[in-house]
């Protein structure tokens, strides 16, 4: 770097400041003309900032590629005809709308769980490891409106993620086994439109059941400046949680952890659709969802920022 | 004030809604976790109750009981009597709970079961009958119970299976008996044990929905019989079977876990009271009492020995049938005067509906009050729901305790869905007013359901295996719905005949009846028939069934049963017979789409089917429904009822659910659409820039931060913040920024006071603490993303000049995350220079700049502030502050120390430098006028205290000396040095960590310290001294200059 080229870029700092003007003008609110709270970090800016991020492009990637290689995988060897019980993955290949519900089922302890926690844990403590949240703060975004948004937008990403998974499985899945009508492992068999309905139905509730995670994931965002504890804690307390509802010695304790009733979408495989655990998994999902974000909200808006 | 009250307030809510929070978890997990409270215990009395031994039997038995006493006595009595391979303690879960609900409860083992001595007489009307009618009297003498009048107690009787019969006689055969509760017996126990479901013209003129008589001769039920013997042979039961049912006795209560131990302990003193009563009956021969207890257990011989002929044959005789006779309610029944609640299950193929339906029919004709229940369980698994029992209490309720209404005697039946996705069905409850056809008024419809099929033959391996599996005894619902979800029949072995698929939702509620024609073929195997042989002719047995067969294929066996017929009279020439089978009585649901299906098999594991190979043609017949003529169909009864059950719909949680979206949804909004709070805007001080006063921050345990900064920057100030680290100024600078919350004092810009996000920070740009930029995305989109986070126009932003002033060049678009320390700084620079704030904030603006950009920094931040904004600059570097700022505050510890023009600071120390002529001379004026004068190259260095400059000039002049220049000796660094030795002389880390970073290190002298002192003026009165903080001017740089 020579001192020419220093000099410059210097001069030319000096030099704008030749155009600096008068004061901004300022409302009677003491703020500047054209501010307004409301307006600050609109969803569409925060879901370019994120959209940018190989982390958010490559967890909706995968959501894609998921599909993929199950029928890759499910083309390797043949069904040596199943013995005893049917299971949902046995009829894995029977058509489209039966692929997209396998891999659904597939991602639904575990991969969802992850994506999930990462769009949420990610929200505030990112932010913080990046320094930036202290600006967007001073900008200022209220806190309680920075949660809001940032909950929207991951909220957004997430729908999208859980979207993006049926949806590429329903196309892969139609091309590889057809277009057929769904089939249940109680034997009940669905039209594809019926189906579809069905496939809708489990998509909401999954993402419903989820939300206890997102709450959690935030909650652990706002109280950690690392993004990796957030999203490590929110999956490790829901893989605990997993663990916790196959003791049987728990008994009815069960029913109060949130995984309880992560399989509730089952009940919309037959007819009628079986509500009553689906309504049980979604009322303690949103329970303890509301619980984590309140609290979450309570502990940010106070909180000393010193990232 | 009202700040402090405010946060207090804040703090108390949180604290509130903490303990709120925390409170309602813990109670959440107390209430699911706790057990459930111990009810309260029931008092108990152990009583033998003696009865007469009865027919052939001089040795009265005694009968173990025990006495369940309520809270308050006399009440009405309750005999709760066991099922079979039980006793009085299998009971005692529900005695205790009748108990509590009001009534004495009399449980007692019968005879020949547990402690009670006596041998078994399967439910006799000459033993176990007298028995109850003895446990009656004995009740009319108890003071705890309300007596009718003399040796007449209120008294009423329940039980299952064994029980349940029991009850039904004893209400038939005692008058006294107020009220009776039988579950899940029997009418008829040779058509239970030997069924012949061959449709008789009465059954058919019957108007009930379950009626299926029989006829004689029926097929032995092997697999039901020789567990139920097995269950006191070796005294235990099978574990799963509720055989001995009473109200929910799961099996567990009482006798199969003691089976090994007491049960054995009590059939050893009765083992021995065998023997006699054995030699007694004349019908022991060599026998020795173990080998009659191994073979029958406390069965009485004659009962034994019929069950082991039938075993044998598959048969039954009529010495044993009249036996059996004695145990059927069928002879008495029709007799009881008390209100009766027949409880029959849905899933037992012991005892099936239609054994209540007979009951029914027989109490009604006499004129008693009946109700009838059928509920989703049974010997097959399953114990009442609890809708059930609580029909039960009422009914005890209302007639033997006369409180509660009139119970209902509508007719109450459960249907199951198709399989869920749980692996077992949906079940949910229906009621009809009346239990149709008791009565002339009501009766049951019957629908003629198609069915097709052609004639098929149908083979009888021989020995009769292997054989079709259409239940195990005592098999749990679920395994049972599995097994007949999955049995069909053996192929060759079954005659199908199918439905069209249903077009609406059926229900189908009570007996189904088909009339097939039968024919023999001739099987060429059949050689013992052919030789003549010795071996009896079984005549044709066949079992039929019905099962629903959904959309998916799935079948599901109604009734889970089979219904077995035995045809003796087919000729074997071939000719058909035509027969109308009486299928499994059931409660099944039919959705629209399925269909059903008519199966007529040759083999069924679980009964006695003959063994001798043949071969029959069966076909639909068409037939007579009461009147209408059907070709070929089922006739199936239906009884139209509306759902009683609750919805599986759990409301509680559908609304909680409800609340909660509504809840997370306003949220949502609620969260976007800030409170517009009044600002607390002092209109003094609406032109200052930044006004902070007594400012303190102290972190939970006491660690201080700040204690005391307060300071006030004017418009068009450069102000230098200067500390060194850890002084406090960058958490006074993030207090300003509204990210870390004051402990005390206040922070007001513009006027308006700083809190977490007040509006008025839209007017500061800040850069505290290095930068902050999303490492994924270049210095131009972070810039971008920047402003346009802000909601302001595009146009306000004056990113160009921003962009000059980072001077990136084209490294402008390249990702954050390749930039150089340097880079981050000029751009974080800028960005805080974006839409010109009239406040910027700047905490070391100079680190990691090279010479040059440091010069232009410095420059910049100059002519922001000439153009009437204000910049704050925190530093710890003396030399920065110096030549950049008009400005100082000096922080020290968490306090101001000083402040002032930087003129005023460097001047406030009386140590000055006069450039003379005559050094020597100058040196003895100014020894009379001040301390430690010293000769040095630059000239007279005399610390004057507070002796003005002037005076000493004039003094000088006045000597004759030429005074070429006078100066204030110090420069900010010996000032700054002096200040923080003698606020923090108890703490001298902040000084040495100094120390490397300032040239020219000069530790304060005496006369230093004073000027300090001087210096330092009192927070306190600061405010209202603004005279210490006027600027002298904004052109002041000098000591700035090199």
């Amino acid at each position: 770097m020579s001192p020419v080229h220093h000099d410059h870029s210097a001069d030319a700092a000096v030099a704008a400041m030749n155009s600096v003007t008068a004061a901004v003008p300022v409302t009677e609110h003491g703020t500047p003309v054209g501010f307004a709270v409301g307006r600050t970090l609109p969803v569409r800016v925060e879901l370019s900032r994120q959209l940018r991020r190989r982390r958010t492009q490559v967890a909706l990637g995968f959501m894609a590629l998921l599909p993929v290689i199950l029928v890759i995988s499910f083309a390797f060897g043949s069904n040596n005809g199943a013995r005893g019980a049917v299971s949902l993955v046995d009829l894995a290949t029977s058509g489209s709308i039966n692929f997209a519900m396998v891999s659904l089922f597939f991602s639904a302890s575990f991969l969802l769980i992850v994506v999930i926690s990462l769009f949420f844990g990610d929200t505030i403590a990112s932010e913080a490891s990046w320094s930036s949240l202290r600006y967007l703060l001073a900008m200022p975004v209220p806190r309680i409106r920075l949660i809001r948004q940032k909950v929207l937008v991951a909220g957004l990403l997430s729908v999208l993620a859980l979207s993006i998974l049926p949806v590429t499985a329903l196309i892969i899945g139609g091309f590889a086994y057809g277009w057929n009508p769904l089939s249940t492992p109680v034997g009940e068999q669905f039209t594809f439109g019926e189906g579809l309905l069905r496939l809708g139905i489990i998509v909401g509730y999954v993402a419903v059941q989820l939300t206890w995670v997102a709450g959690l994931a935030l909650l652990l965002s706002v109280s950690t400046d690392a993004p990796l504890g957030a999203v490590g804690g929110a999956v490790l307390i829901s893989i605990l949680s997993q663990i916790l509802n196959q003791i049987d010695a728990l008994g009815d304790i069960r029913n109060w952890l949130p995984t309880h009733y992560s399989f509730a979408w089952t009940g919309a495989l037959v007819d009628p659709v079986r509500w009553d655990d689906m309504i049980r998994g979604g009322f303690a999902s949103l329970a303890y969802a509301v619980l984590f974000t309140t609290l979450a909200v309570l502990r940010f808006r106070r909180k000393d920022i010193t990232s | 004030m009202k700040g402090r009250l405010r946060r207090l307030f804040n703090s108390r809510e949180r604290k509130i809604t903490a303990v709120v929070v925390v409170l309602a978890l813990v109670a959440a997990v107390t209430w699911a976790a706790w057990p459930a409270p111990a009810p309260a215990t029931v008092a108990t009395r152990d009583v033998t109750i003696t009865a007469p031994g009865g027919p052939g039997i001089d040795e009265p038995v005694q009968l173990d009981s025990t006495l369940y006493l309520p809270a308050q006595t006399p009440a009405p009595a309750v005999i709760m009597a066991h099922g079979f391979g039980g006793s009085k303690r299998s009971v005692a879960a529900n005695a205790e709970q009748l108990a509590r609900d009001g009534f004495v409860v009399l449980a007692y083992s019968a005879r020949g079961f547990g402690a009670s001595t006596g041998q078994i007489g399967l439910d006799s009307l000459d033993y176990e009958i007298p028995d109850g009618r003895a446990i009656v009297d004995w009740l009319g003498t108890q003071p705890e119970v309300v007596q009718d009048g003399a040796d007449d107690p209120r008294v009423g009787v329940t039980g299952a299976s064994y029980g349940g019969a029991l009850s039904l006689m004893l209400a038939g055969t005692d008058p006294r008996v107020d009220a009776a509760v039988p579950l899940i017996t029997w009418n008829d126990l040779e058509q239970s044990l030997f069924p012949n479901a061959q449709a008789t013209p009465a059954d058919q003129r019957a108007t009930t929905p379950a009626a299926a008589s029989g006829v004689g001769d029926g097929v032995f039920k092997k697999f039901w019989t020789s567990t139920l013997m097995a269950s006191i042979t070796t005294g235990a039961a099978l574990s799963a079977s509720p055989t001995g049912v009473a109200q929910g006795d799961s099996g567990d209560s009482g006798f199969v876990r003691r089976g090994g131990t007491s049960s054995s302990s009590a059939a050893a003193p009765s083992g021995q009271s065998t023997a006699p009563d054995a030699g007694g009956t004349g019908d022991g021969t060599a026998q020795t009492p173990a080998a009659i207890s191994a073979a029958c257990g406390r069965m009485r011989v004659e009962l034994c020995a019929g069950y082991a002929q039938a075993a044998q044959t598959g048969r039954i005789t009529p010495a044993f049938s009249t036996l059996l006779e004695k145990s059927s309610p069928k002879s008495v029944v029709g007799d009881i005067t008390a209100p009766t609640l027949l409880v029959q299950g849905e899933r037992d193929t012991l005892f099936p509906l239609s054994e209540a339906d007979a009951n029914a029919r027989a109490i009604a004709a006499n004129g008693a009050t009946v109700a009838m229940t059928w509920y989703n369980g049974g010997h097959d698994g399953g114990s009442p729901d609890p809708a059930t029992e609580a029909r039960i209490t009422e009914w005890f309720q209302h007639y033997l305790a006369d409180t509660g209404p009139v119970p209902s005697t509508a007719f109450q039946y459960t249907v199951e869905g198709p399989l869920s996705d749980t692996g077992s069905a949906r079940s949910r409850t229906l009621e009809a007013p009346v239990y149709p056809g008791l009565t002339d008024a009501t009766t049951t419809d019957r629908a003629a359901i198609a069915l097709s099929g052609a004639p098929q033959f149908v083979v009888n391996p021989p020995g009769a295996s292997p054989a079709s599996i259409s239940s195990l005894p005592g098999l749990s619902g679920l395994a049972s719905t599995a097994l007949s979800t999955f049995a069909g029949g053996l192929p060759g072995q079954t005659a199908r005949f199918g439905s069209q698929p249903f077009g609406e939702l059926t229900l189908i509620t009570g007996t189904p009846r088909v009339t097939v024609t039968v024919s023999k073929v001739a099987v060429p195997g059949n050689v013992g028939a052919a030789a003549g042989s010795s071996a009896q002719d079984d005549g044709a047995v066949l079992y039929g069934s019905l099962s629903k067969v959904s959309e998916g294929g799935t079948r599901t066996l109604a009734g889970g049963a089979v219904a077995p017929i035995r045809l003796t009279n087919l000729p074997a020439d071939g000719s058909p017979v035509t027969v109308t089978v009486d299928l499994p009585a059931t409660a099944l649901q039919v959705e629209a789409g399925s269909t059903i299906e008519v199966a007529l098999a040759t083999t069924d594991q679980a009964f006695a089917g003959p063994t001798a190979p043949a071969a029959y043609q069966i076909s639909l017949a068409g037939g007579s429904i009461r009147g209408t003529e059907v070709a070929g169909g089922v006739s199936a009864p239906e009884v139209p009822g509306v759902r009683v059950s609750a919805s599986d719909i759990p409301v509680g949680q559908f609304v909680g659910l409800a609340v909660l979206a509504v809840l997370a949804l306003l949220g949502l909004i609620l969260g976007g659409r800030v409170r517009s709070r009044r600002s607390d805007v002092d209109p003094a001080l609406v032109g200052v820039p930044l006004s902070i006063t007594g400012l303190g921050k102290s972190y939970p345990g006491g660690v201080k931060a700040v204690t005391d900064v307060g300071f006030r920057v004017e418009a068009g100030q450069v102000l230098g913040l200067l500390g060194p680290n850890g002084a406090g100024k960058t958490t006074t600078l993030r207090m300003v920024m509204g990210l870390i919350q004051p402990t005390q004092g206040e922070i007001r810009v513009f006027g308006h006071k700083i809190r977490p996000g007040s509006d008025i920070l839209s007017r500061i740009g800040s850069f505290v603490e290095g930068s902050g930029f999303l490492p994924h995305l270049s210095g131009k989109a972070n810039l971008d993303l920047y402003w346009k986070a802000t909601g302001r126009p595009a146009a306000d932003a004056h990113m160009a000049e921003a962009l000059e002033i980072a001077g990136l060049g084209k490294a402008v678009n390249r990702k954050v995350r390749t930039y150089s320390q340097g880079m981050r700084q000029r751009l974080a620079i800028a960005q805080a220079m974006l839409g010109l704030p009239d406040l910027l904030l700047m905490d070391e603006p100079t680190n990691g700049l090279d010479p040059p950009q440091i010069h232009a920094m410095r420059e910049v931040l100059r002519r922001y502030a000439a153009s009437g904004r204000t910049v704050l600059v925190s530093s710890h570097l003396l030399s920065e502050v110096e030549q950049t700022c008009s400005h100082v505050v000096v922080v020290h510890l968490g306090r101001t120390i000083a402040s002032g023009t930087v003129a005023e600071l460097v001047s406030s120390s009386g140590e000055m430098v006069f450039s003379v002529d005559d050094q020597d001379a100058a040196a003895a004026v100014l020894r009379t006028m001040a301390d430690d004068v010293e000769l040095t190259e630059t000239g007279v260095q005399a610390d004057l205290g507070t002796v003005p400059p002037s005076a000493a000039v004039s003094a000088l002049v006045s000597a004759g000396i030429a005074v070429m220049a006078a100066a204030p000796r110090n420069r900010l660094e010996d000032v700054f040095l002096t200040l923080i030795g003698a606020s923090g002389s108890d703490e001298t880390a902040g000084a040495a960590d100094l120390a490397p970073t300032s040239h020219e290190v000069d530790y304060g002298t005496g006369s230093a310290l004073e000027s300090a002192s001087a210096l330092e003026s009192s927070p306190d009165n600061r405010p209202n001294d603004p005279g210490g903080l006027t600027p002298v001017g904004t052109s002041s740089q000098h000591g700035g200059a090199e």
